[in-house]
């Protein structure tokens, strides 16, 4: 490496110093959310005069948060584990055979990427009154299952793509059956990329919203809906605290997800050499 | 033996679901092609009036306002996630790179209520930035931030940032090191590596983020509804107040239908832009 110039180091520093504002837009609504649930006052007010805890108190007790929530979990646990299910096997055979429809069928399984959620949750509204099922949980979960898909998709993908296929050819040519294989060695190796793909499904479907008004009633209606009505009804911190919880949670579960799975990999941002 | 174990049991699914997902699309079509009922959640006989209607200058307005805020967001985020995405990638300390992988990637899963809500208290007339300017003596009266444009394309870009960001980093880590090392040792200053180099190599992903950071912002509900309050207005705004407050669900499908060919043609055309350097740094 040649010596660097001050022009160089400039630049250097220049380039931290815009990284710097950048992530400083990031992270200032969840800085200002935060002072904000500490707000003793019930109007919005910076500095806060007063700090206390009682908002987060009353976002754990608001009947329609803990419906939504429960609401909530029985979606996510059921939508993302169909997708896991559906994904992962529908995966396997992209990354293994050629066969008519394929291209096809992965078409349009990772349409929901680019199609607006509104008209997703649209579709599923007029399906679901079409063939008369009522708006509970399953037209919820339906919806959610195709939403959550693409991302499961990829990220088994990826994973089947990095898997050295040697083991299942030396554990077949010792006599196993294609299900043993795929059980005791296929299965196991390819975990980490099902735990991330489950995890970001989970993730993203407890956190969808658009789609999610137009195809919940109020009896199914989930914990982002929930607040959605509450923001327009109600101007108390009640929100900023539920949202802290939010972000804590998920920025924890991210954090989690890094430590043991390695996002750099399972993004495929890796540097290369 | 089963040359092709699985093949099937394990496309079926798969084809349900998106049997499953094509009849929805589908019934969206069919009832933009069906006459509104005033009073009635039943569509009439077929007709092409809801696509006529899209012509009026009160809903031909909001599909120019809607593009004119997509394209004013891409840009944006991609001006603003350039920087970002070219740090994740060049960081080498471990421990500083998780903590900027994760500060980028939590916004994505927050959802957008959340997210949306949170923008509000930044930039309401009572917020943090209009108390940070008065407190500072800058400002007597608030700043408008809420209900305008800018408002809404500010909280946008911070939606679409992390996934133009993850996008882009994967097209520069890819990046062969040795196309800027020989570009640098013939006297290239870093800048012009960047421009020469650099920069036409991550085309694909510049595209492939701007396109996806435009399809999202096409698709986002809740902020334009809750920041700009009924004086920003978008096709998504339009869409639920036609289905949940007038019951016009053919009109409303109509919309949507315009709103994806709309979507399609834009992603076409970048994908028509991103041609010349799909061939740049192939070995």
């Amino acid at each position: 490496m040649t010596p660097r110039s001050t022009y160089q180091r400039m630049l250097g520093w220049g380039g931290r110093c815009v990284v710097s504002l950048i992530l400083a837009f990031l992270l200032l609504p969840a800085i200002v959310v935060t002072i904000a649930a500490f707000n003793d006052k019930a109007i919005l007010s910076f500095p806060p005069q007063a700090w206390s805890w009682r908002w987060f108190a009353r976002a754990l007790d608001y009947p329609d948060f803990r419906e939504g929530f429960h609401n909530g979990l029985i979606v996510t646990a059921w939508a993302s584990t169909i997708a896991l299910m559906v994904g992962a096997m529908f995966a396997f055979v992209i990354d293994r055979y050629s066969f008519p429809l394929k291209r096809a069928i992965e078409g349009v399984l990772v349409s929901p990427l680019v199609i607006p959620h509104f008209t997703v949750g649209l579709g599923f509204l007029i399906l679901a009154a079409q063939i008369g099922w009522s708006r509970g949980f399953a037209v919820v979960i339906a919806c959610h299952v195709i939403l959550v898909l693409p991302f499961v998709l990829r990220s088994v993908y990826v994973s089947l793509r990095n898997l050295d296929q040697s083991f299942e050819q030396a554990a077949a040519s010792l006599g196993a059956t294609p299900l043993r294989v795929l059980l005791t060695v296929t299965l196991p190796l390819l975990l980490p990329g099902l735990v991330s793909g489950w995890l970001f499904a989970a993730i993203l479907s407890f956190n969808e919203f658009t789609a999610s008004l137009f195809v919940t009633s109020q009896r199914t209606q989930t914990l982002p809906v929930a607040m959605y009505n509450y923001v327009r009804e109600f101007a108390d911190p009640s929100m900023a605290a539920l949202s802290v919880m939010y972000i804590v949670a998920t920025a924890a579960l991210i954090a989690f997800a890094n430590a043991f799975l390695g996002l750099g990999k399972v993004l495929n941002i890796e540097q290369s050499e | 033996m089963n040359q092709r174990p699985f093949l099937r049991s394990f496309t079926a699914p798969a084809a349900l679901c998106a049997l499953g997902f094509v009849a929805a699309m589908a019934a969206v079509l069919q009832y933009s092609l069906r006459a509104y009922v005033p009073g009635s959640l039943d569509p009439g006989g077929f007709t092409l009036a809801n696509f006529a209607d899209l012509l009026k200058p009160l809903y031909a307005r909001v599909f120019l306002d809607t593009v004119g805020i997509c394209a004013l967001t891409a840009i944006a985020t991609l001006l603003v996630g350039y920087p970002l995405a070219y740090a994740l990638v060049r960081i080498a300390h471990p421990l500083l790179k998780s903590a900027l992988l994760v500060v980028v990637v939590t916004p994505l899963f927050l959802g957008e209520v959340v997210r949306t809500y949170a923008w509000i208290i930044v930039l309401g007339n009572n917020g943090f930035i209009n108390s940070l300017l008065r407190g500072l003596g800058l400002i007597d009266q608030p700043i408008q931030l809420m209900f305008t444009t800018f408002g809404v394309v500010v909280a946008l870009v911070h939606v679409t940032l992390p996934v133009l960001v993850i996008m882009l980093a994967a097209a520069l880590s890819h990046i062969d090191r040795d196309y800027q090392r020989a570009a640098e040792s013939l006297g290239a200053g870093p800048i012009r590596v960047f421009l020469t180099v650099t920069l036409p190599l991550s085309m694909p992903g510049v595209i492939a983020g701007v396109t996806t950071a435009f399809a999202w912002t096409f698709s986002a509900f809740a902020t334009p509804q809750l920041i700009g309050g009924g004086r920003v207005n978008m096709i998504s705004n339009l869409v639920y107040q036609l289905g949940f407050a007038s019951f016009n669900f053919p009109f409303a499908a109509a919309l949507c239908v315009a709103g994806l060919a709309l979507t399609i043609t834009v992603l076409a055309i970048l994908r028509q832009a991103a041609k010349p350097f799909e061939n740049i740094g192939a070995h």
